[in-house]
This record gives C-alpha cells, sequence and structure tokens, in this order.
C-alpha cells in the first residue's frame, strides 16, 4: 500500500511541519507517494527539506512534481529534480536543469559531503551574495562577509554532526506576504545523528534530567556546546546566531522533535517548539532582511 | 631574526590548491596551521613572525580558531614548553577578517599584535593595565621596567607585573635586560 503525502501549495520551515506530521505515523519501510502537484511555491528549506526526507526512507519514495509550469520550471532551476532523481521516483513532467544566470537563486541546492564542498559553495556565493547584500538588502559590507562565515559554519555543521552528507541552497526573494521586503535565505538540511545524539556522543556527557532534543538544540545554539571538548568548539552556530542578531536576521535550527529559533522583532515565531513530528537530522535555516530606516519596522 | 608568512600562500599549499581564497573549514585551518608550524621551525630559538593576511579574502570562525587561536596558545603555553620563543605581528587583517579573529581571540583570552596603517595595537582580551604599559613600551621603545614606570606614572611593582604577563603572552620580548614590544622598535 503506498500512502500519500500531500505536500502544501506553499512549503517553507513552518509548512514542512504538515508534511512531517503525515509522514511520522509510518514505518520507515512503508511506501510513500509525496504529492507536491499542487505545489506552487517553495523555500531553499522547503526544497532540501524534501531531499532529505527521502533520505530518511528504506523504500525508496515517489515524487509527484508540481503541475504548474511555473512552479517546476523553478524547482528545476534550483536543481531540485536534479537531486531529486536520485532519491526519488519521479512522476510526472518537468522541466531539464536549465542554467539561466537568474539573480533569485544564489546558490542553487548543492551537497556537501565534505571539506572541499564548503570551500566550493563560499567561494560560488561571495561574488553574487555581495551585490545583493549590498545593493539590494542595503546592507554595510561587513555584512557580507559575516554572511560567507554564516554559510561556511552552517555548512560545517554536517561535515563535523551529522555522519552523513547534506544539503545546502541560497537564495533571494522578495518576501510578500510576511514582509513586504526582501530577504536572503540560507537553508542547510541533513538527515545525520542530529543535535542530541551528536551530543550525547561526547565524552563524559552525562544527560540532565531534562535531556531531550530541546535541551540539545539549547545547548548547542545558545550555549555554544559542541561533542568536542576542546575550548574552541561550538563557535560556529554562536557565530552565526551573532551574526542574524545584528542584521536583524532570523536563525531556526530543527532537530528531532524540537525547533529553536532567534527571533527578530517582525517575525511571531517561538523561541523554543518541542513535540514536533520527529524527524532525524538538523536543519537550519538563516533569514536576513533588507535593511529599512529606523522606526519604519513593522 | 624575523620571518614573513604569506597565510594565502600558506594555504594554496596546504589545499594544493589555487582556486581558494578563503579561510574556511576546521580542517584547513588545521592545515594551515600545521604549515605555519612546520616553518616556524625552521627558525632559530627566538625568532618573530609576520603573519600576514593580506591576500586572505575571508576567515570564518573556525578557521580563525585553528590558526589564530592555537598558534597564538601553542607558543605562548608553559605546559607543554613551546618548541621555541617564538612572537608573532599580525597583518593585513581587515574588516573581512575581524570579526572572526577577535571572537576566538575572545573565547580563549587571547590577545595578539596587530600591524595597521598607523602603527602596531593589542587586539583582543588584555587588561586596562596590560594595555597601557604595552602602549608605553611601544611608544618608548626598548625600555626597562623603571622607564616603564615612570612613563605612564603607574605603580611599579603594577607595571612589573604587566611586564611579565605581556611577556609571557608574547607580546613583549625581553632582550639584553630590557622589554620591547612587538612590532616597536627591536621587537
Amino acid at each position: 500500500m503506498t500512502n500519500v503525502i500531500t505536500v502544501p501549495p506553499s512549503l517553507d520551515d513552518q509548512s514542512f511541519e504538515q508534511v512531517l506530521e503525515q509522514v511520522a505515523p509510518l514505518p520507515a519501510d512503508a511506501k510513500i507517494l509525496v504529492d507536491a502537484r499542487h505545489a506552487r511555491w517553495a523555500s531553499p528549506y522547503g526544497l532540501t527539506a524534501l531531499l532529505t526526507l527521502a533520505q530518511t526512507r528504506a523504500e525508496r519514495p515517489t515524487l509527484a512534481v508540481p503541475e504548474h509550469e511555473d512552479t517546476a520550471s523553478y524547482w528545476a532551476r534550483a536543481a531540485f529534480f536534479h537531486h531529486a532523481a536520485a532519491l526519488y521516483d519521479l512522476h510526472g513532467s518537468f522541466p531539464k536543469r536549465t542554467v539561466t544566470g537568474e539573480s533569485n537563486v544564489l546558490l542553487e541546492i548543492t551537497p556537501i559531503t565534505k571539506s572541499e564542498d564548503v570551500h566550493n559553495v563560499v567561494g560560488r556565493v561571495q561574488e553574487r551574495a555581495q551585490a545583493i547584500i549590498r545593493n539590494e538588502l542595503k546592507l554595510e559590507s561587513r555584512a557580507i562577509m559575516g554572511f560567507a562565515m554564516t554559510l561556511s559554519e552552517v555548512c560545517q555543521n554536517i561535515i563535523e554532526h551529522a555522519g552523513q552528507g547534506g544539503w545546502v541552497a541560497v537564495q533571494t526573494y522578495r518576501w510578500v506576504k510576511r514582509l513586504g521586503r526582501r530577504v536572503v535565505v540560507i537553508a542547510v538540511c541533513d538527515a545525520g545523528l542530529g543535535f542530541r545524539r551528536s551530543l550525547e556522543s561526547a565524552p563524559g556527557h552525562l544527560p540532565t534530567s531534562r535531556w531531550d532534543d530541546a535541551a540539545a538544540l539549547e545547548e548547542a545554539v545558545i550555549r555554544g556546546v559542541s561533542r568536542f571538548r576542546e575550548r574552541g568548539r561550538g563557535q560556529g552556530l554562536a557565530g552565526a546566531r551573532n551574526y542574524v542578531s545584528r542584521w536583524n536576521g532570523k536563525l531556526s535550527v530543527r532537530s528531532g522533535t524540537a525547533r529553536i529559533s532567534i527571533i527578530p522583532s517582525w517575525d511571531d515565531d517561538v523561541p523554543l517548539a518541542e513535540g514536533l513530528a520527529p524527524f532525524p537530522g538538523a536543519q537550519v535555516q538563516v533569514i536576513i532582511p533588507e535593511a529599512v530606516a529606523e522606526g519604519a519596522e513593522r | 631574526m624575523m620571518n614573513h608568512i604569506d597565510v594565502s600562500s600558506v594555504l594554496r599549499q596546504a589545499l594544493a590548491c589555487d582556486l581558494y581564497s578563503n579561510l574556511v573549514t576546521r580542517s584547513t585551518g588545521a592545515a594551515v596551521r600545521d604549515q605555519i608550524e612546520l616553518l616556524l621551525s625552521a627558525s632559530r630559538d627566538r625568532a618573530l613572525t609576520v603573519i600576514d593576511f593580506s591576500q586572505v579574502s575571508m576567515i570564518d570562525f573556525s578557521c580563525a580558531d585553528e590558526v589564530v587561536a592555537k598558534l597564538l596558545m601553542r607558543y605562548a603555553a608553559d605546559d607543554p614548553p613551546p618548541p621555541q620563543e617564538a612572537y608573532f605581528l599580525f597583518r593585513g587583517v581587515t574588516e573581512h577578517h575581524r570579526d572572526a579573529i577577535e571572537t576566538v581571540l575572545e573565547r580563549h583570552g587571547l590577545a595578539l599584535a596587530l600591524e595597521e596603517e598607523h602603527g602596531v595595537s593589542l587586539l583582543g582580551v588584555v587588561t586596562d593595565t596590560e594595555r597601557s604599559v604595552w602602549d608605553a613600551v611601544y611608544r618608548i621603545g626598548p625600555a626597562d621596567a623603571g622607564e616603564v614606570t615612570r612613563a605612564i606614572a603607574a605603580d611599579p611593582s603594577d607595571t612589573l607585573d604587566a611586564l611579565v604577563t605581556l611577556c609571557r603572552r608574547r607580546l613583549v620580548m625581553r632582550v639584553d635586560g630590557q622589554y620591547a614590544a612587538v612590532g616597536g622598535a627591536r621587537g
């Protein structure tokens, strides 16, 4: 029997939870059909998380591709189908991957499995991000290097902690629904160990009385704790947190059944969401918005 | 003896690749530090080395921790003792590197001598007394503890304590009974 998992029309970090809620009750070897036919829009998080979802399944899943031509075309430009073909049986027609030089996709979906991948990703994004951050987001030049550093650190999180490869994508778009402003978004997803298991593997780890995914996220993201006991470890996510705070951005990190977020004034998400549908690995999203004149903040 | 290490050249050697000018990832940082230590091992017992970031596009936190923090910690450590008496002067550090370097210095309670357009100053974690003593030594050139004390009108024992600490942290060197700031005259 095939279980149909419906992809919401607008797929982002919040609505992806609907996908996970449908998958959670099913055993890993259950056959699933991910029905994206009615999807109209997907964030970088949505697309990378869909690839990650396939990696968690013991039985190769099927994906019904978006019916809307523009949507399928965009997913193709983001290299989604290129990677999805190796993970899903794809049903429906979709365009071949085309290189258009479209400015919205700063970095198409890219696998991260080793240190060299991080060098490549940072090198490819740097030049284009510079123009977008300065001209479209209207941020100071310090924001440009911080962006590349943040991208590097969240990608390294996969190599150091996931125990297997993951995905990264970077995109800029005008976020009409939520902000009415331009944003640049980094999404990094993996189906690896996740934060709780990674921290549990630290030498001498003693779980606290309240030790769960949420506690592990608090340790890693807020307190900069790493499974490595060296003092200099754990600075990557702390650096990303400082960066998003400085530029009024949002950082969210989901792992297992919890999600922790650093929330700017323009967002009404909760700082810590617990009891979510379980999903292996770690999923990170960084959103940096266009600067606005003081007092014009929503 | 003074050495000059161009970090971007070391990066290319460490990665055996000319394509990258960004100091990113912890493994890259460790490889670069290994190369720097190899170069230092060829120098004499006491050496001042310029660590030049001029050609480095950017550095992330993990790499800064490996290249800067671990290098400083190894050569300012008491236990195990450092392989030689090495002093470092950092050059070419721009706003593209500063955030990452300052963050790791703060995390480990470290400081370094940084050469910029208008001279050398300390970057990182130092007490007010250490900073004022270092500034005085840099300004007046090699001097004994008494001259430094008079220059800043401070308590002699406080000045001496600060000088000893700055020597241990490899920010000041002791030459012929006098103190010289790293990056200053004779330092």
